[in-house]
Order: C-alpha cells, then structure tokens, then sequence
C-alpha cells in the first residue's frame, strides 16, 4: 500500500485528511460515523480567548451547490475547552488541530499561549480570515500587515506548528501568505470562505441575521483549487488546502495543485462519513497509478 | 446511537398537491436504531440544486415491520424532490437526531397535543407513545380550512381530536389558541406547528400556568450540532436546535 504520511512542518500526520474548523464540531459528533483515528488530524471549531455568542439567528442558507454561514465564532473560550472538552478528545490517535481567533493580537498570542501547554496539541490553525466577526477575523488577513502582525505575536507565543488560515477576499492571496512565511508561520491553509450575500426576494429581507455571510462548498472549489496552486508556488511553506471537497477525487485535486494535506469542511454536513471515503479514494488512487509514496503527487502541476 | 443509512422507499402516499407521507425502511434489512417521539431524521437527496440534507420530523414508527413514516410539506426544492421520489427509490436518512418530548408523567395526567399544519406530525407517534404509557392523550388540530388538516383519521384513532380552522370549516372557527378545550385544565401542552402559533399556545400555557414543550424547526445544515447554524436563544444562551433540541420546555426559551 502506498504511503499517505505527510508532514507539516513538524507535524507528522499519517495520511492528508483533515476537517475543516467549524464543520465538525470538537470531533465526538462524528464518532457515530467514522472512526477519529483514522483521520490525518481534525481541525476543531474556532477558539478565542473569552466565550462567544455568536451572531443572532437565521445563521445559514443554502446556496447553488453550496451554503452561506454566518456562526460567528460561537465558543466558549480557550478556558472551558481545555478544562472540558480537550480532556474528553485528547486520547483520539490523530492529530487535535485547534483553529484559534481573536479580535486583538494579544487575544490570538495568549489563546495560542494556553494551547501551548497542552501535551495532547502539536498544532493550531491561527484564523485571519474569519468573514463573520466585526472585529478582527478578516480583518487582520486582508492585509499584509495584519496578516504579518498576528502571525508574529501567535509565532512568539506558540513554538509547535503554526498554521495560518488565509482569506480568499483578497487582491493577492500570495502577498498574504509570504508575509505570513516571513514571520514564521509554518505552513497556511487555504481559503476560508468567500464573503457571500443572499436575499429572500418575497420577504425583501437578507438571508442572514448579518446580511453577508461565509460562502462555501463545492460553489467555491474551483476558486480554491486555484488560489492554492498560486501559493503554493509563492511560498516554500506546506499549503493546506480546502474549500468545497467533497469526495476523493477533489481532495486530489488540490494536491495536485500543490497542497501536502486538505481539509474537509461543508461535505461533513452531507455526509458525515465522507472523511474515511476520502482516505479510501487516496489509497485506491495510488494503487491504481501505481503511486508508492502520495507525496510524489503534491504540486505536479 | 445515530446512524447514516440507506433506506427504500416503500410506500410515497400523496395525500394532496402539497403533502405526502412517505414510508421507509432501512435498504440492508437491519433494525431501525431506538426512535423516541419528537426526533427527527435529515435526508439527503440527489436532485440538482439542492445541497444539504432536509430535516424531517419522524411522524410515525412501525417497530415490527420496521418502518418510519415522514410527512413532507412542500416547502421548497428540497422538499419538492422528496415528495416527488419513486417508491422503490433508495435514499440516505440520518437517524434518530434530537431530543424529544417528555414520556413521562403523573398517572393519569391530562395531555394536550396542539399541532397546526405539517407540525401536527411528530404528534402521531408522540400521542401512540403516551397512549402505550397508559394515558389518553387529546388532540387539537389547526388548519386553514377542513381540507388542510392531516392524518385526521390516524389521530382519532388514538384520542380524543378537538379540531379549529380559520374558516370554520370544521370543528371551532379561529385559531387553535381561541378553542374552547383551553378552557379545561391539562397538565402539559406538546406543540408543533408555525413559529407564531407556538408562540401563541406558549403564551396560553404561561398565562394558565400549563407546562409545554415545543418542537422548534429553525433551518439546519449538519442535523449534528457542529455547523451551530440552528440555534436558538435560550435562557443558557445559543444552544443548536438539532442536539438540544428540536423540544424545548418554554420555560427554557426567551419567547
């Protein structure tokens, strides 16, 4: 069988598959359906420092091939997941990835300082690029400097592997992320969601309590793909790539185009399960083309 | 436990242009999983444009023959596709999702089950539920008109059926919240149906000192409670619909 390991930076995972933060909840949710340690790791729901409400319902509607979001962060702090939830999910035998958010940079630097400690965490998702907050989120990734601010203080806090999240609602995906390389990041993940709008014509009224919301799923794959296969040539960092995968087959698809692992987000809506057919689909891709290592396929394009 | 299975629809009942009562049973022959009144299961479907699965209130289970029933409004595309599937035609159904209403009560207990629209659903299988507890339990159905009022036959079979529509077409002219059965005392009130009408029996319960639970159907993607795309305000805060609820006691929310 060929090799599915993969490393990001020092974080070995054995095999490309991770969820996406905010589409599978702290992981128990889905043990019904698939078995957590198979998985390369799982990206958990965005932390900050204090709890967060959230945005106000309606939160959600679906769009063609695709929905829009608007959660807003809703979590109960750094604080409370590591003295209640982390205890619970920390003995799975894939890596536990925590996506973290802030409105402040010391809020990012001192959320990423409490996750530090945690044995059970070699790595975190730092999310620059959150569209559904009012302060910080997008705002610290849509510029080079904010993206580079954020990343400097986390990277100062947090000496495991760092990964940071990249917007899509950008002029210049690769500025964003050589700027994030610069300051040590140790590899990015690519693309949030796209800033989207929807309106109930009948009512005349937004879909969202927020107006505009978070765009994803298959609708954005083809944005993604792309976008990841032009930082993947800008930067010499690891590229994580996502953004509406939904089977094997399109999880290939962005490590061709250059990502060394991807993240699996809306589709665990669908199909909880999707994860292991996305395992199985890279197994039974390398056999049949003749593939030893899955390495060799990362950015041929 | 909850489980993704294929299921074959056995019988798609089109009870008239806009509903439909379909009936599956898991497709490999196993067992339905423990279903408690009041759950409700997410379908997917296959029709071009429509995405993510669809809640579904489960409106009947069938222990020995292992079927469950689900009433379809059409509602949109989603649930357009649904009513319009063949039987025979095998679809993906996550289930048991949710928590339910509350079985339990004194002996004897009076209970009111108030249902309007495709909300009286769940109240099927909740009313064979409390009936197989040893309770009679009541039934107040709300309609536009005469013909808009679902399963009639099936909910006189369990109890007693107070009936109200806006057009006076059957049972008491207005609205569920104006009918005299009100007037005497239950011990609890189990609602289904449009927001404002929830609302309106909630205030009814609180101003007459009744204990009520609602089922609450605010839209949903994963059904799992990790999207946290359905929340509700409560008196904790933003809690997901689809894991805390659908059934909420009132006292728990800020309506």
């Amino acid at each position: 069988m060929a090799n599915l390991s993969v490393n990001i930076g020092n974080l070995h995972l054995k095999n490309p598959v991770l969820t996406a933060s905010g589409t599978f909840g702290y992981g128990e949710e889905f043990t019904p359906f698939i078995d957590l340690n198979r998985l390369g790791g799982y990206i958990i729901k965005g932390t900050t420092l204090n709890a967060r409400e959230g945005n106000d319902y309606p939160r959600m509607v679906e769009t063609p091939s695709g929905m829009l979001n608007a959660v807003g962060l809703q979590n109960k702090g750094v604080q409370y997941f590591i003295d209640n939830i982390y205890p619970r999910i920390k003995h799975f035998d894939s890596e536990l990835i925590v996506n973290v958010s802030g409105a402040k940079v010391e809020d990012y630097a001192e959320t990423a300082r409490r996750l530090a400690a945690l044995d059970g965490i070699n790595a975190i998702e730092v999310n620059i690029s959150c569209p559904n907050v009012k302060e910080g989120g997008m705002a610290f990734g849509t510029t080079t400097q904010g993206a580079a601010e954020v990343t400097r203080a986390v990277r100062a806090a947090f000496p495991k592997t760092l990964i940071v999240k990249l917007s899509p609602n950008v002029t210049s995906i690769a500025d964003i992320a050589r700027a994030v390389e610069a300051e040590g990041a140790d590899s990015v993940s690519l693309i949030n969601t796209l800033m989207g709008m929807s309106i109930d014509v009948e009512r005349r009224k937004p879909h969202l309590s927020t107006i505009t919301g978070g765009l994803s799923g298959p609708a954005v794959r083809p944005v993604a793909v792309r976008m990841v296969w032009q930082v993947a040539k800008a930067v010499n960092i690891p590229v994580v790539g996502l953004g509406g995968i939904m089977d094997g087959r399109d999880a290939i698809e962005f490590m061709l185009a250059g990502a060394t692992a991807v993240e699996i987000g809306t589709a665990n809506f669908i199909d909880p399960a999707v994860t292991m057919k996305v395992i199985d689909f890279m197994e039974e891709y390398c056999t049949r083309h003749g593939i030893n290592d899955i390495n060799e396929i990362i950015g041929c394009i | 436990m909850k489980e993704a299975k294929d299921f074959i629809l056995l019988e798609n009942d089109h009870i008239n242009a806009n509903y439909s009562r379909l009936r599956f049973t898991p497709a490999d022959g196993s067992k339905l999983p423990e279903i408690l009144p009041g759950q409700f299961v997410q379908v997917a479907t296959s029709t071009p444009g429509v995405f993510l699965r669809r809640p579904i209130s489960i409106n009947d289970v069938d222990t020995v023959n292992q079927t469950i029933d689900l009433l379809v409004r059409k509602a949109g595309r989603g649930t357009e596709a649904l009513i319009a599937l063949p039987e025979r035609s095998h679809t993906n159904i996550l289930l048991p999702l949710g928590k339910g209403f509350t079985c339990e009560a004194p002996a004897g207990a009076q209970l009111l089950l108030i249902g309007g629209g495709v909300g009286v659903a769940p109240l099927l299988y909740l009313g064979k539920a409390l009936r197989a507890k040893g309770f009679t339990p009541e039934f107040l159905l709300g309609a536009r008109s005469a013909a808009d009022i679902l399963e009639l036959d099936e909910f006189r079979e369990v109890g007693p059926v107070h009936i109200s529509t806006e057009d006076g077409t059957e049972g008491e002219k207005g609205l569920v919240t104006q009918h005299s059965v009100l007037k005497s005392e239950f011990h609890r009130y189990y609602c289904c149906g449009p927001a404002p009408m929830m609302k309106a029996v909630a205030k009814v319960a609180k101003d007459n000192g009744t204990e009520c639970e609602v089922s609450l159907e605010n839209m949903m993607a994963c059904g799992l409670g990790a999207c946290l795309c359905c929340v509700e305000k409560t008196v904790k805060g933003n809690v997901c619909v689809c894991t805390e609820g659908p059934v909420f006691n009132i006292d728990q929310l800020t309506w």
